[in-house]
């Protein structure tokens, strides 16, 4: 499983100077699977350079899983270039709501005032599916999601193969539901999708005197981020979900508080990056 | 580290509500099962929620002997939590308990089934009114 991030800033995109070691583009990252397959996740910003790299490489089967629909993780999807080929088939992975299916949530970004292309309109064949509330695979690799703590219909995803395991929780709030450290991991949110995983890419948006004032925004300190990874049994911890007010130095302020913090850990938390990919087998 | 029957998110949402309430309260999950009850509980049945541990509600709820204290007019005899894990609906009623201490007490139930989906019960939620 290769794991290749094209997109770790939380929020809104950040372009500029003070952004440029880890990126400025919204959340997407690419999982290659030892068959040849590409899974896709979110579809912020990132998505859009990940567009240009699967049509130069032909792929014409993508699965995209979408954690949620906040904007910084749909955004990029009108300007993923596999949707505008004809030749592509793109199915689309998302949580379910009590009360829209996933693919009238998405068509709100392709329609007036939005954008002018209706998403019935665009050339590839897209289809919609809910997450199942089962494990399920898709071609080589065995996914899970679950709902997790953050604001709306919101999931984590869990990819397994038989070599290799990733657990994705670009936006959590795990604490908003009671303390981490020692709490039993069956009443942890999203337990399920992170425990044991070999990387595990988690949100941890603020410095800990940032989060005291955002409780209930659905994001991490990184504290809590290195606390549940700890708690979960991760094996390598990737701190994702960029706060946009945070340029590249203080991202390796937060980066080094990882560190001390995750000091036990088998592998030193680090920080996502544009461009940063990861051979897990 | 594989995870147990991981809690539902709204198991785990109510739990955390559930903790910071004065007011007594309950939940059991989508098979019965007793999975937490907060402090102001405990006061009521004599016995902290760490020494109960997981058990079946129903045989829970009958060591305490419950009494109702007027006919349902409807002739349906079911606590509110048997109603609302069954039948998939609110009930209330009130009772008379004998606490573990042996201390008779009198309460009102009221009981209610959790949906995350119109079509995905994961469990019910019983809160207790002291009188």
């Amino acid at each position: 499983m290769r794991v290749t991030i094209w997109g770790c800033r939380g929020s809104v995109p950040t372009p500029g100077p003070r952004t440029v070691r880890y990126g400025g583009n919204t959340s997407c990252v690419e999982v290659a699977l030892d068959d040849g397959s590409v899974l896709v996740l979110d579809a912020g910003t990132g998505i859009r350079g990940l567009g240009d790299e699967l049509t130069k490489r032909g792929t014409r089967h993508i699965r995209l899983l979408l954690t949620h629909l906040h904007l910084d993780h749909l955004e990029g999807l009108r300007f993923f270039a596999p949707l505008w080929d004809d030749d592509v088939t793109l199915e689309v992975w998302g949580p379910p709501s009590p009360t829209q299916s996933l693919r009238d949530r998405v068509g709100r970004c392709f329609s007036p005032p939005l954008f002018p292309v209706d998403l019935g309109h665009v050339p590839a064949r897209v289809s919609f599916h809910d997450v199942p509330r089962t494990e399920w695979r898709l071609d080589g690799a065995l996914l899970r999601a679950d709902l997790v703590v953050h604001p709306g219909p919101t999931v984590g995803f869990r990819i397994e193969t038989a070599d290799a395991s990733l657990g994705y929780l670009p936006d959590h709030e795990p604490a908003l539901a009671g303390a981490i450290a020692g709490r039993s991991t069956d009443w942890l949110s999203g337990a399920a999708v992170a425990a044991n995983v070999d990387l595990l890419l988690h949100d941890s948006q603020y410095f800990e005197h940032e989060y005291v004032e955002r409780i209930g925004w659905g994001h991490s300190s990184v504290v809590d981020a290195v606390t549940y990874a700890r708690a979960v049994d991760a094996r390598q911890l990737i701190l994702f979900h960029h706060e946009p007010y945070h340029g590249d130095e203080s991202l390796e302020e937060l980066e080094e508080s990882a560190r001390t913090l995750g000091a036990d850990a088998a592998a030193p938390p680090v920080l996502a990056r544009e461009g940063m990919v990861v051979d897990l087998a | 580290m594989a995870v147990a029957r991981p809690k539902h998110l709204t198991l785990i949402l109510a739990r955390e509500f559930a903790s910071s309430l004065a007011t007594p309260m309950l939940i059991a999950d989508e098979r019965g099962v007793l999975v937490f009850y907060n402090d102001a509980v405990a006061e009521i049945v004599g016995r902290p929620f760490a020494e109960t541990g997981e058990i079946l509600l129903d045989g829970w709820m009958a060591t305490f002997e419950p009494r109702a204290l007027e006919p349902d007019p409807t002739g349906d005899e079911r606590r509110p939590t048997q109603i609302a894990f069954q039948d998939r609906r609110a009930a209330h009623r009130r009772f008379r308990v004998i606490s573990i201490d042996g201390v008779e007490r009198q309460v009102a139930l009221t009981a209610f089934p959790l949906f995350a989906h119109a079509d995905e019960f994961v469990g019910i939620v019983a809160i207790f009114w002291r009188e």
